[in-house]
């Protein structure tokens, strides 16, 4: 690895965060846990927004992109945690393997 | 090894070992732990990146709202004594190989890709994000307090008990 801090470092950060993101939502059956993921995933692309801001584009936009995009997560899982909550009062489980058997 | 590339290691090691706690803890409340850790350093990254508002919003609307959130909603829907059913994983070996091959690729590119990079600079953001959201992202800013409204009033009429009449 290079001996001073660059581009590259962050992004390498940015890139495992999404790919253990991707990996929880892809792999758990808790329907709280899939949320987890989404929340790691949308925190790796914000390190990136954040970190081609600084060393790339200059000024703020990256950085105002990625308050939208926390206010847009904080909306989500919101949202997301009210239907979990709503879907266990109805048929007690949260297990999505369960949870799609409510098509019928 | 100058001090900045030390701090740097320390988050990018809170925030990568947390974030593989995330997928890979047998018990959800610790999942939920990993996450915090994750968090805590990304806003660490933040602050390298000399994104001080960002750094203090993550703390805030992060660690603050949404890991709570979370950890209600773990309280209130799993069975934590029962910790092998409450995160059970499916297609783990899969899920490594996609794991391996997408961080493999986004590393590379990371790494190798020719970024055309400027001298970064650093200065104190909060009064020119301030200006910019009343000024350059006024529309983009109504239209997130509009989407707060509407998730406040969406999340209690789903969340709330229905009392049925008979």
């Amino acid at each position: 690895m290079m001996d001073h801090l660059s581009l590259s470092h962050f992004l390498v950060v940015g890139a495992l965060l999404f790919c253990f993101g991707l990996m929880t939502v892809l792999t758990r059956r808790n329907a709280v846990a899939m949320l987890m993921g989404i929340e790691l995933i949308l925190n790796g692309a914000n390190v990136n927004l954040v970190a081609f801001n600084h060393y790339v584009a200059g000024g703020l936009s990256g950085q105002i992109f990625a308050l939208f995009v926390i206010v847009l997560a904080a909306a989500e899982a919101a949202v997301g945690l009210a239907i979990i909550l709503a879907i266990y009062q109805m048929i007690r489980t949260i297990d999505t393997a369960n949870i799609a058997s409510m098509r019928q | 090894m100058p001090t900045s590339l030390a701090v740097f290691y320390l988050f990018a090691l809170a925030a990568v070992v947390g974030a593989a706690g995330v997928p890979m803890s047998k018990n959800i409340f610790w999942s939920a732990m990993a996450l915090l850790s994750a968090l805590v350093g990304v806003g660490g990254l933040y602050v390298l990146l000399s994104a001080d508002f960002l750094a203090v919003t993550q703390l805030l609307v992060y660690i603050g709202g949404v890991l709570v959130l979370i950890i209600f909603a773990v309280m209130l829907t799993s069975q934590i004594k029962e910790i092998e059913v409450s995160n059970q994983n499916v297609g783990l070996v899969s899920g490594a190989i996609l794991f391996a091959l997408t961080g493999t690729l986004l590393c590379f590119v990371a790494i190798w890709a020719p970024w055309k990079v400027v001298l970064p600079q650093s200065h104190e953001t909060t009064t020119d994000i301030g200006n910019g959201l009343l000024g350059t992202w006024l529309l983009p800013f109504e239209v997130a307090s509009v989407l707060l409204l509407a998730t406040l009033i969406g999340a209690i009429v789903v969340a709330r008990k229905e009392i049925k009449e008979d």
